[in-house]
């Protein structure tokens, strides 16, 4: 298995050569370095000299991608793209543009983006198995049925449509918790009931229906049948036999998901006022702020390829007769 | 029957966890602010949907940012909280600063005087300035800087100013100003106000290229380098020599560039490992305002404190007319700042800020962005009588303060393009129907909600030269009847195009079709007002086609010319004319200056350029409301912009804040704000009662489900089989 780690790994050096060129093609297609420093030094009053000046501090007075003016490796070398990328590989992201140290903010915001993901994904998880395991249960019957149409109904909803739905019901109506907000010294829980819950109900539609179906898929065979004539209990059933055997794509949609976790949700942390790097994102690419969006995607890769790889070692672990070679 | 109630018990648990929980909290349920400490008045707002970027004086240039800059620091100038219109008075000095006239050589000279080559500003700083507690002053036995390491790993332990165990503070000298200025200077800052302000103070220029080929390694004391325009006479004295005449140099003394910074402090945030712990003066602030920061953490809250080294000052005697019918003199000679405390949290939605101002966790509704429609379409319903206050505001004794920012919106045109620009009456007829034909007051009433003034020349309500009534109407496109403005009709709009070679709307020569280009940033503009807009055009017969594009792309059009009638916005730095009869000033031509100039209309006018030249260095008086008259006139006969109107935004106020008026230039008005905290904890408590049923409904509803689902499972179970 260590070999097949190693390998995949090595693998990810390209994919992360190739991430790191198409952000930065699609960025500068869209922001040329003038932009950049216009946006920074504000709309007014800016002087061509002023925009130099900010190119030459901030190491974008170079051209893109080729230095023709440059001899041997500093062809390449003495460019945008080498400078700002190399520094990556390194896990040095930096200096945000507008001069804040990138992993000091990310290493603060990725806290409350866990707080909010991690209970949302566990809970979802969960609730989903068992609501999925209760409609196989009840199969071919008219619950079955109807909530097959409750799953589609709640899949065709907008996710704004539960957060604003959320938000309006529960904590403005009702008055039972803050509308938003996050406080890291005090009462965390509190501020994390709603985005929970609205993370939760959100994903019940899509997420139940996709594992009914793994599961009933599983309903049918024949060991099944054999536990169920040897007197298993239903439940012994359901989770015994059923859920085991459904695991391996249950695993493959849902380990990749476990370390993005930390790179949080757009639009919950918006909404709810978390300050996780899904704001984080969110506001650089807002304000142009080319350092975090591409410390960002870079990390979001890494912990992408991660989770590849930590599905597979999973699949060994959730069916013995897989073997990493 | 066991697993039953098992099963029950776990569904009724849930909410019961969720109301243990929640009961365990302080007051209401929903309060989503952290408690404050005991016993200090605190404010609690919010920050802009777009949290600050940068807190250094030299580097800042946005209204969100000034709102924290202006409460912490004092620069050498201000503007009165309440008259109206703006009225610059000392703020960190003893008096308005000595104004004298130098001629080339240096000599003293009169105003009236034709050679005037420089101007010499005198600042008196008032001796009872001080700069609030921080670490950069405190000091070791021997005199020297206590906190001034060698390398990053000697100072690792302090990650934020509140973690060093000591401070100290110091009077403010007139070197403090200096400093700054010299900062300014310095390429290095960055300062977006380098390249304006070196055109001006002498000696800038110079000082800026010497810095720039300074070797460095870590801090610059700039106090070793001199600027021919500064001069530190004494502790109390500073002189600053400007080029010509420039009496706008004064408003621009009111502004945070030209806040005082100690040399102490800027050696103190360039210790090593400091900036990579955001231990920088763009991050933690250290001024000698009424207010000092104390957290900055922009992802949630920034949080400032009374600075207790503030001088004294006292509210205004007096005021605008109708302040003391608003209360707004209640507090007339009281001591400054009436809070000890305020809490900035950063809100990005419209529905949670609406939500919490409503249940009287937001005090008011905003600080420097009004969110003026979101809120309106909430705060407002229209009935019977016209527009009323919603149901749920009726109770709250809320109040509305308009606040008419100085700055337009506008769509201009290319005066350069072939189609709609240039000089001849042709031209000038084609752009007067096309202005009669934008209603702008129904534009204003659709998608403003009639918050807006509809401009009649480039300078908006509350800067001098703006006229009321008949003198100020832009015969143009209105006519007087009745005693009130009114809109040309549309009749004579197609006059207008036909006397322009388009009847109907098509070109005589042609008989294509007149169709007209406006170019828009994306976000600034909806589906529905484009439909408005063709709906108003097609009343004359023009066709329209919208070209939205982002504001990169917008630029690189502005500065190629490369566009026919475009969307702008101006908000004034400073109240006076000047500020924006420049936005038609031909060397402010992006095709002339070849920079991101004002002048996107790219208007050249030899009447209007002399006039403006001439207006920009007259002081106030009779002479230069003459010029300003003159600089109006061609912009009406030319008719350079399509429509112009002043937005006016909307906020509303808790019953228990006072001193509520909006300053549309001066951030830094947060001393004058009081708070009734005993109303406040009273009302929170009376509006934020949790309505529990719907946690019974839901355990119940939870039961309900799962009791039938067990007992068809146990049947199951039981079932023989068939």
């Amino acid at each position: 298995m260590f070999a097949y780690i190693v390998r995949r790994l090595l693998y990810a050096i390209p994919i992360l050569i190739g991430v790191n060129i198409l952000t930065f093609t699609l960025f500068f297609v869209v922001n040329s370095p003038d932009d950049m420093a216009v946006s920074q030094l504000g709309a007014k009053y800016v002087t061509p000299e002023a925009i130099n000046n900010w190119k030459e501090k901030n190491g974008y007075d170079k051209p893109l991608f080729i230095n023709a003016g440059a001899k041997g490796a500093a062809t390449f070398t003495d460019t945008i793209f080498f400078t700002k990328s190399i520094k990556l590989f390194a896990l040095d992201f930096g200096r945000s543009e507008s001069g804040r140290d990138i992993t000091s903010d990310i290493s603060i915001r990725m806290w409350p983006s866990l707080a909010v993901a991690l209970p949302t994904f566990a809970t979802g998880i969960w609730v989903n198995i068992c609501v999925a395991l209760m409609v196989v249960m009840f199969h071919a019957t008219r619950l079955d049925r109807w909530t097959v149409f409750v799953f589609v109904g709640l899949m065709s909803i907008s996710y704004l449509f539960y957060i604003i739905g959320g938000q309006y019901m529960v904590a403005k109506t009702w008055r039972l918790v803050p509308i938003s907000g996050f406080d890291a010294q005090g009462q965390v829980w509190k501020f994390l009931i709603l985005p929970v819950l609205v993370g939760v109900i959100a994903g019940i539609g899509a997420g139940a229906r996709w594992y009914r179906t793994l599961f009933l898929e599983e309903a049918n065979q024949d060991y099944v049948r054999t536990a169920r004539a040897k007197g298993c209990s239903e439940m012994s059933v359901l989770f015994k036999h059923i859920l085991p055997n459904a695991l391996i794509p249950i695993l493959t949609g849902v380990v990749v998901l476990i370390p993005t976790l930390f790179m949080g949700s757009l639009l919950i942390e918006s909404f709810f006022g978390i300050p996780g790097l899904g704001s984080y994102m969110l506001d650089a690419i807002r304000s142009q702020d080319f350092a975090i969006v591409r410390s960002m995607v870079f990390i979001g890769s890494i912990l992408y390829i991660t989770g590849l790889i930590l599905t597979d070692i999973s699949y060994t672990w959730a069916d013995p007769r897989v073997r990493l070679s | 029957m066991k697993s039953q109630t098992r099963a029950a018990c776990k569904a009724i648990a849930l909410p019961l966890c969720v109301l243990a929980l929640t009961a365990c909290t302080e007051g209401p349920w929903n309060n989503p602010n952290p408690a404050v400490p005991e016993g200090k008045m605190t404010y609690q707002s919010v920050m802009s949907p777009a949290p600050p970027k940068h807190l250094d004086p030299v580097i800042s240039y946005a209204t969100d940012e000034s709102l924290f800059l202006l409460q912490i620091y004092q620069p050498p100038l201000g503007y009165h909280f309440l008259k109206r219109p703006y009225e610059l008075q000392p703020l960190a000095l003893e008096s308005l600063p000595d104004v004298v006239f130098l001629d080339a050589e240096g000599r003293e000279i009169e105003e009236d005087e034709g050679n005037i080559a420089f101007t010499r500003y005198t600042l008196h700083i008032r001796e009872d300035e001080h700069f609030q507690p921080h670490p950069a002053f405190a000091k070791n036995d021997k005199g020297d800087p206590l906190y001034i390491f060698n390398d990053a790993q000697e100072g690792e332990q302090y990650r934020t100013i509140p973690d060093f165990p000591r401070t100290d503070a110091r009077p403010v000298r007139a070197n403090d100003y200096a400093y700054q200025i010299k900062r300014l200077a310095d390429p290095v800052n960055l300062s977006p106000m380098l390249g304006f302000m070196a055109q001006y103070i002498v000696g800038m220029p110079e000082l800026s290229d010497q810095l720039g080929q300074v070797e460095r390694n870590g801090w610059l004391n700039l106090d070793k380098y001199e600027m021919a325009g500064l001069e530190v006479v004494d502790d109390q004295t500073l002189n600053i020599t400007i080029k010509e005449r420039y009496p706008q140099f004064r408003y621009w003394l009111a502004m945070h560039f030209f806040a005082p910074i100690a040399p102490e402090v800027d050696r103190f945030y360039k210790n090593p490992g400091f900036a990579q712990r955001n231990l920088t003066l763009d991050w933690w602030p250290v001024g000698s305002g009424p207010f000092m920061m104390v957290k900055n953490d922009p992802n949630t809250e920034i949080v400032l404190e009374r600075n207790p080294n503030f001088r004294e000052d006292y509210y205004p005697t007096e005021g605008a007319p109708g302040d003391a019918e608003l209360g707004l003199l209640d507090d007339a000679g009281k001591r400054l700042p009436f809070i000890d405390r305020a809490v900035y949290r950063l809100e990005k939605e419209v529905l949670p800020l609406w939500t919490k101002f409503l249940q009287g966790y937001y005090d008011r509704s905003g600080e420097v962005h009004a969110n003026t429609k979101g809120f309106f379409d909430q705060a407002f319903v229209v009935g019977p009588n016209g527009l009323e206050a919603a149901p749920e505001l009726a109770d709250h004794g809320i109040t509305v303060t308009e606040d008419v920012k100085p700055s337009l919106y506008y769509y201009g045109f290319n005066m350069r393009d072939p189609v709609v620009g240039g000089y001849t009456e042709e031209k000038r007829k084609l752009r007067k129907a096309l202005q009669i034909a934008f209603d702008t007051e129904e534009y204003i009433n659709i998608f403003y909600k009639g918050n807006g003034v509809a401009a009649q020349s480039p300078i908006p309500p509350g800067i001098p030269g703006n006229l009321p009534g008949k003198a100020g109407m832009n015969p143009q496109i209105y006519d007087w009847v009745d005693g009130g403005m009114r809109r040309k009709s549309i009749d004579y709009a197609k006059q207008l195009l036909v006397e322009a070679g388009y009847p109907n709307g098509r070109d005589a020569r042609t008989g294509e079709p007149l169709k007209i280009y406006i170019d828009v940033q994306s976000q600034a503009i909806s589906n529905t007002s484009m439909n408005w807009m063709d709906r108003m055009f097609a009343r004359i017969g023009v066709q329209v086609e919208y070209r939205p594009a982002d504001w990169n792309r917008t630029r690189e059009k502005y500065l190629t010319g490369n566009t026919q009638i475009f969307s702008h916005g101006w908000l004034a730095d400073y109240p006076d004319p000047e500020n924006f009869l420049f936005l038609l000033y031909g060397p402010e031509s992006p095709l002339i200056c070849k920079c991101d100039g004002a002048n996107n209309a790219n208007y050249e006018s030899e009447e209007y350029d002399e006039a403006f030249q001439a207006m920009r260095v007259l002081p106030p008086g009779e002479e230069r409301d003459r010029e300003i008259a003159k600089l109006v006139k061609p912009y009406q006969d030319d008719a350079v912009w399509l429509y112009a109107f002043t937005p006016k935004e909307i906020y509303l106020n808790n019953a228990w804040v006072h001193n509520t008026k909006r300053h549309g230039i001066d951030k830094g008005t947060l001393k004058y704000v009081r708070l009734d905290t005993t109303l406040r904890a009273e009302k929170q408590a009376e509006w934020n009662q949790p309505v529990t049923w719907p946690l019974y409904a839901g355990t119940f509803l939870i039961i309900s489900m799962v009791l039938p689902g067990i007992t068809a499972y146990r049947r199951r179970q039981n079932a023989t089989a068939r």
